[in-house]
Order: C-alpha cells, then structure tokens, then sequence
C-alpha cells in the first residue's frame, strides 16, 4: 500500500476510534441523522412520483372541460351548449360527459359514478374499479344495489376494472348514460360538464374566452390548468407536513450543531496531545473531517436507501394515515421509481455537507492554538 | 481486521445499493410505461381529469374541478381541514383557476 493511503487510513483508524469512544453518542446521532434523511427523501420520492404519474396520465385529458356555474357553485349544464360550442372555430369534438358523486350509506364511502358509451358494457350492468370492488367486497358477476331517486337499482359486475390502472379508476362505477341519469334523476338534456377537444391547442385561451363571452356562466378549465394544479398541489415543501418536519428538522440541526461545533474539554486536550506529539493541524482537520465524513455519509446513503424502499416498495406505508385521511375508500397503488438527480444532489449538499463543515470549524480553531495551551484550557 | 476497512467496505456496500437504486429506477421506465397504458387508455376514452388519490371530499378527488371555494382556493394559505392536507400544498398564486383574459376584444 502507498505510503500517503496508509496515512490516510491511520488517520480513518484514529477517526473510528475516536467515534467509538463515544459509541453511544455518536450511534444516537447516526440513527436521528438517517431518520431525518429518511423522511425528507421519503416525501421527495413520494411526491416526484406521484407529479410524474399526473404529468404523464392527465395529459391524455381533454384540451379544455367547461362546466356551468350558478351562484359560485358547479351545475348540470344544457347539452344544446355542446352545439354552439362545436362551432366556434378551432373546435374539433365536443362531448357531454355525465358524472356524479355516489356515497355509499353501507360502506360510508365516495364513488365517483360515471357514463360511459363503451359498447362492450351490457345492459344494467356496471364496471366497477378496484377499490369500489374492494371496499364492497364484490367480484365479477356479483350484483350491487345504489340507491337511486326512485328507488333501489340493481346492476351487475360486469368487469372489474385493472389493477394497473386503480391510481385513476380506483373508486370509478362506469354505466350507461341512460342509468346514470335514472340514478341521479338528471333529465335528458343536461349533462354534468362538457370535453371540448381543439386541433391547436394553441387556440385554446381564444375558445375559452369565446365560451365566456358567449355562456357568462361557463368556466373553461383547461388541460394546462389541470397539469398546473398538479403540479402545484404535489409539492414536498408545502402542506402541514413540512410544519411538523421543520421542527423535528430543527431539532436535529440544534443536537447536529451543538455535537459538531462544541468542542469538550476532553477533545480540546486530545487536539493539544495530538500536535504535542507531532500532529501537523492539516493532519487533525483530516481526522474531524473523517469523523463527520463517516457519519453524514452513512446517514446520508442509509435514509435514502431506506426512503427508496418505503416508498417504491412499499407504497410508502408510513404515509397512509396522512393519504387515507377521513376516506373510506383508499386506493392502493404501487409507484414506479422517479427520481430526480437534482433534489437528489440538494439533498445531499444540504445534509451531508452543513455537518461536515460544522465540524472542521471548531477543530481548526482547536488545532490553530499552542499545544500546552490546549491541553490546559 | 482493521476499523477503517470495515468502515470503508460498510461505505461501499451502501454506495454500490445507492448505484444499484438509480439503475433499478432507471430500469423500471420500461415497465412503467406498459403499466401506465390502460390508465391512459382509461383517462382518454372517459375523458378523466383527475387521480383518483383521496376520495374523502370532492374537492380532494377532482383538485382540478373543484368549486373556487374549495380549502386553497379561498386564499394561498387557507389550509385543508382534511388530513391529506398534510400532504399538498396550495397552488401558486394567483390561483390555477382564477378567470381567463379575455382573448378577444370586448365590444361597448
């Protein structure tokens, strides 16, 4: 072995000994340290996966949804409207879609029912996702029975939606548009909103204001916005989770400072004995920097280790309080793996080098003052 | 067997998992791309606008279709009083639903 490596290496040796002496401490400190490590990579991974799966699955969306607003609150609108709208130039398609919400007395939970066309779905039948089959403990074949306006209806399961698609369709009921509106008792010329399709997307804000001017009750929404809201509401810095992760980040980063920067008495002799003995100070710097190297760097790849099977293993199961929240109906999905190099790289440069610099700082003010100095303070 | 090596092989093994993470994220693109097909399927043929992530109150399942009153959409800051508020955050202001300008001229 080279004579400079092997240097080195006493010098790890004398650093993992020094940390050893300490066992207790520092072992606390490594298990915290990766614990925050943890939980910031956790949401960072969740929350990356899930703007990712928005970004590519929403962007199959229509170009622009325009529901009909009365008194601030959403309404049924007339399905005539789709005709003047249709006309406007720049507009290809039109379509009415009926949907509505379901709460189910039995099971206590929110079913997003829905009108599908699909020739394949029989008559009185229904298509059911994941998690309506799930939460009701159906199958196909099986029946299940909605209250409706005029009275209880009986449809049967036709299909069970995929799994692999349970993170859009979990708690859908697809019907036909005919039972949809005997279900919510919604006569035949209204519909809940309408898709607008357009052949240049960039014409879209001009067909949104020409909606406006023409329906002042109409409210485009449009594909942009959609991704836009995703975009915005997917982000790990907000939320109330970021207030409680900011005080036990806080906390870590007072007990990081207070290990790394206080240096005791006992180490201040140890730096004075060092260079007493022909310790160079480039020589005790090298020896802190391994200590705090040692430890961040473990810290750092454990939590981001542990974060990535959490979360892209198992679904990030620390988090399904928080997602499940008041819901009975939960969707359960397995993330596919996105992770960003950049929120990566600021993980790294805001974890493992603060510490490690919070160390070399008291210790070159140790190691910079006499030896006999050192040993008496 | 000396501390360092030690420590160093414990550093390395964790580096080359750290490796094998980025490679298997890497690999996993495939696969996602084949498993996100019938959900796009689904969101194209039923014209679906939003993830169906939490289903306890409208404005948390249809985000993008909610009333402007929903919890975020009153003011930046008007925290959700549902638990997945924990986990989004309101929309940048101005608000992804504040009103269109208009695009044509408006006549007197």
């Amino acid at each position: 072995m080279r004579p400079s490596v092997q240097r080195y290496r006493n010098i790890l040796d004398f650093a993992l000994s020094s940390l050893l002496r300490r066992k207790g401490r520092n072992l606390a400190l490594i298990c915290v340290y990766t614990l925050v490590v943890f939980v910031i990579a956790s949401l960072i991974f969740f929350v990356q996966a899930l703007k990712r799966e928005a970004r590519e699955l929403l962007v199959q969306a229509p170009d622009m949804v325009v529901q009909r607003m009365v008194a601030g609150r959403h309404d049924p609108m007339p399905v005539a409207q789709a005709e003047t709208i249709r006309a406007i130039r720049g507009v290809e398609a039109v379509q009415p879609r009926l949907w509505g919400y379901y709460y189910d007395p039995v099971y206590g939970g929110n079913l997003t029912v829905m009108a599908t066309d699909d020739t394949a779905l029989a008559v009185e039948s229904v298509w059911v996702g994941q998690g309506v089959a799930r939460s009701m403990r159906v199958k196909e074949g099986d029946m299940i029975s909605l209250r409706g306006y005029a009275g209880p209806m009986l449809f049967s399961i036709q299909k069970v939606l995929p799994e692999e698609s349970e993170l859009v369709s979990s708690d859908l009921i697809l019907m036909s548009p005919q039972d949809v509106r005997s279900l919510f008792n919604l006569s035949e010329g209204l519909a809940t909103d309408l898709a607008v399709q357009a052949g240049n997307p960039r014409e879209l804000p001009t067909i949104a204001a020409k909606i406006v001017e023409q329906f002042p009750d109409a409210r485009p929404i449009l594909k942009s916005e959609i991704l836009r809201t995703y975009e915005a509401i997917f982000d790990w810095r907000g939320g109330l989770m970021v207030v409680v992760l900011s005080s036990a980040i806080l906390s870590f980063i007072i007990f990081a400072w207070d290990k790394a920067t206080g240096l005791s008495a006992e180490e201040r002799k140890e730096v004075g004995i060092l260079k007493s003995i022909g310790w160079e100070s480039a020589d005790v710097l090298l020896l802190k920097f391994w200590e705090g190297s040692v430890v961040s760097l473990t810290a750092f790849l454990g939590g981001v280790l542990l974060a990535y099977v959490h979360v892209f293993f198992f679904s990030a199961s620390l988090f399904e309080h928080a997602l499940k929240g008041w819901s009975v109906l939960f969707p359960r999905y397995r993330l596919l793996p996105a992770l960003d190099g950049y929120q990566l790289a600021v993980l790294f440069f805001l974890t493992v080098l603060p510490y490690t610099a919070a160390t070399l700082v008291p210790i070159w003010r140790a190691a910079t003052v006499d030896p006999d100095a050192a040993m008496r303070s | 067997m000396r501390k360092s090596t030690l420590c160093l092989s414990l550093i390395g093994v964790q580096s080359a998992l750290f490796v094998a993470m980025l490679l298997h994220a890497r690999a996993q693109e495939g696969r996602a791309a084949q498993q996100r097909q019938s959900s796009a399927a689904l969101v194209r043929s039923l014209g679906l606008t939003d993830l169906c992530l939490f289903t306890e109150a409208r404005y948390t399942r249809h985000p993008a279709m909610a009333d402007r009153h929903a919890a975020f959409q009153d003011h930046p800051m008007g925290l959700d009083h549902f638990p997945s508020g924990s986990l989004v955050a309101p929309p940048t202001f101005p608000s992804p639903h504040a009103p269109l300008r208009p695009a044509v001229p408006q006549h007197p």
